[in-house]
């Protein structure tokens, strides 16, 4: 049997070849030197390449991102590790007015190599500023390259093909895929403008795309339907900015029939981004797409309204039926 | 500059406060106070060990003397705010153990509905405005509750609990110059126990007073030993008084430790700089048995006094809790119905 790999250890592999290789190569983030901030992803990091080059920092989310993008300006590949979402909003402004905008409001030619990997983080009753997933916000600023895997090899190839980027990139990670496994592939550098879009299950009755955790959910959903002879074609997205459908619309000109899944809320959404992406190119829908997200309000605490919250399997299942 | 000195080495300055400011009756209400939450917090530590308490909780056991002793000078209408660590600001103003129960185990009889758990408390007609685990975020929201009441010219205060860490967000500064240039009644309570979540003061920042940041705004400032409860009652009295009659803020530095670690049940002991050293000379300096041991030697209470109040207090908290835990859920639709003002 081939060797796995897990999600969370696909970070960490990926932080570890490029410190090993790139010596300009640094993090700086909360909870670098604790394992309660990022899981599995950063095990003893600090320990093999030393505290000076992976800094646990102070609370200061706005002045952290933006001394990365300097460093960045300045001839270092700077990471920033935001342990969860919500906490990054402080650092919008470093992240859209600034990071996002050097390199066209300067006139271009500018090397910005900054990644800055925010952590999905939610369930767990932690309520409303413990849990968003805020890609759609990030995904609209151009300037900005939005990543966002959902299996194991993509961890790992994605965030180093992102830490070679010579642009900003918002790498998104997922604490609820840490433990999903995989086959191990290869390690590869890869240019990140080369990544979009990917089939991982093919299929010609209905089109389901995914991003992040909703990519795994589908691929479960695919296999559920494959049971009651329901062939679905499932894609994850892989790079929400700049964002590429043509597979996505090749796919559903072949089956006709679109089910999004979007781990977020849906009003001015990914899974809307999608649906007018495709709906541009191709009307000849069987029926009315349909997309899936969060109900329209904060994430609760409480036990039953939060079981209630999130997309499950089984209505991933029930819409595709539907359409 | 301010400099914590002494007040950094829990092995000194570990003596019983001078009860001077209020009468014997009153500091046993507030010993029952700090049992209360005392106890209330243990019961909650508990059962996040046993697994029935799912929510994150961040509990403040040791530092119960502050928000007790800030809570003797407040009225309903003043407004506190406060953070991720809130159980004691909650209680020491409203004493609804009871909701906060319901509320952490998500019950519909909770102080927030069961819509907030541990981290998002609120008892507006207490004076409770919110707490929220966003690192600074209620800062300038006391700041506005004070410019609310300047505006509006009540002679109402605000006050914001925050930790150490806190300032490191950069809108605490501007939050300290903005109460500072308007003169708002805004009275910003640090306490300062030298942990943010596994990080020693020590490593974040260069020197380990908070109260720094305030003498550059020109806000006056003062770094007291925050488990000594009569230090914060003589402190909190006149920082209240500053800014409910000289509308102006008022900042206080407490210093003091959290005995159990950064969130849930555990102690910590292996977590971060100086914690195995300091933890229990820190405990040594617990601010329950510092009020008690001084009531006694007043002959105030006896052992065995302080012995009924614990035994009384649990049990009836243990009963609430019990209730709470059967206490109904909040109905499906609440979650809808609670996103705009209705
Ligand atoms: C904006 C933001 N950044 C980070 C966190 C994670 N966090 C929660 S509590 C905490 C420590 C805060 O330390 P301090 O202000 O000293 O309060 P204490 O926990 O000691 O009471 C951190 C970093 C957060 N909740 N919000
Ligand atoms: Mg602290």
């Amino acid at each position: 049997m081939n060797k796995k790999i897990t999600y969370g250890s696909g970070i960490q592999t990926a932080f570890e070849h490029v410190l090993e290789n790139y010596d300009e190569s640094f993090i700086i983030g909360q909870g670098l030197w604790s394992p309660w901030y990022v899981g599995n992803t950063m095990v003893d990091l600090d320990k093999k390449f030393g505290k000076e080059r992976i800094i646990d920092c102070p609370v200061s989310e706005n002045s952290v991102t933006g001394t990365a993008l300097g460093a960045a300006l300045n001839g270092m590949k700077a990471i920033v590790v935001h342990p969860r979402m919500d906490f990054m909003v402080l650092a919008s402004d470093q992240i859209v007015n600034q990071a996002a905008k050097w390199q066209s409001m300067l006139g271009g030619g500018i090397k910005i190599p900054l990644t800055i990997r925010a952590i999905i983080n939610r369930g767990g009753e932690q309520g409303a500023q413990h849990s968003q997933a805020l890609h759609s916000w990030y995904a609209h600023i151009p300037g900005l390259r939005v990543v966002m895997p959902a299996f194991a090899n993509d961890a790992r190839n994605l965030l180093i093909a992102s830490i070679l980027s010579n642009d900003p990139v918002l790498y998104i990670d997922d604490r609820w895929c840490a433990d999903l496994e995989e086959e191990v592939t290869e390690l590869q550098e890869l240019d990140i403008k080369t990544i979009g879009p990917k089939i991982i299950k093919e299929g010609s009755d209905i089109t389901i795309v995914g991003s992040g955790f909703t990519s795994c959910q589908a691929l479960e959903a695919g296999k559920e339907l494959a049971k009651d002879n329901i062939s679905a074609e499932v894609i994850d997205c892989r790079v929400l900015n700049p964002f590429n459908p043509d597979l996505i619309i090749e796919s559903v000109r072949k089956t006709g029939k679109l089910l999004v899944l979007d781990g977020s809320w849906k009003n001015c959404g990914f899974g809307g981004e999608i649906i007018a992406s495709v709906s541009e190119r191709f009307i000849d829908f069987k029926a009315p797409p349909i997309r899936m997200g969060l109900k329209d309000s904060p994430a609760p605490t409480s036990k039953p309204l939060e079981e209630d919250y999130y997309i499950t399997i089984h209505d991933i299942v029930n819409n595709a039926k539907s359409i | 500059m301010k400099k914590l000195n002494n007040l950094k080495n829990p092995k000194i300055g570990n003596e019983d406060p001078q009860l001077q400011l209020l009468s014997n009756a009153e500091y046993i209400v507030l010993l029952k106070k700090m049992i209360t939450i005392r106890i209330a917090e243990e019961i909650i530590s508990d059962n996040v060990k046993s697994g029935l308490i799912k929510c994150p909780c961040h509990l403040a056991i040791g530092q119960e003397a502050i928000p007790v002793a800030m809570s003797q000078f407040l009225h309903s209408d003043d407004r506190v705010y406060g953070n991720h660590r809130s159980h004691g600001h909650y209680l020491s103003l409203t004493m609804d153990t009871y909701g906060l129960f319901a509320e952490i185990l998500g019950k519909e009889t909770g102080c927030s509905k069961g819509m907030g758990g541990s981290m998002h408390i609120v008892g507006e007609s207490q004076g409770f405005g919110g707490s929220v685990p966003i690192v600074s975020a209620t800062i300038p929201v006391a700041v506005g509750a004070g410019l609310a009441m300047k505006l509006s010219k009540s002679q109402s205060v605000s006050v914001s609990y925050f930790g150490d860490g806190t300032s490191e967000e950069g809108v605490v500064h501007e939050s300290l110059n903005i109460a500072s240039y308007y003169n708002l009644p805004v009275i910003f309570v640090c306490e300062n126990n030298f942990f943010s979540s596994h990080m020693h003061i020590s490593e974040r920042q260069k020197f380990d007073s908070i109260s720094r940041f305030a003498d550059a705004h020109g806000i006056e400032s003062a770094v007291i030993d925050g488990n000594n409860i009569e230090t914060v009652l003589d402190t909190s009295k006149k920082a209240i008084q500053a800014a409910r009659l000289q509308r102006k803020p008022f900042f206080i530095e407490a210093v003091t430790y959290r005995l159990k670690g950064h969130v849930g049940h555990d102690d910590n002991v292996d977590v971060g700089l100086q914690r195995k050293e300091d933890l229990e000379p820190w405990k040594r300096k617990d601010p329950i048995d510092r009020l008690k041991n001084s009531l006694i030697s007043k002959s105030a209470i006896s052992e065995s006094d302080f012995e009924f109040f614990n035994t009384v207090i649990s049990e009836k908290l243990n009963k609430e809790f019990d209730q709470a835990v059967s206490d109904p859920y909040p109905q499906k639709q609440q979650l809808l119905e609670t996103v705009y003002y209705k």
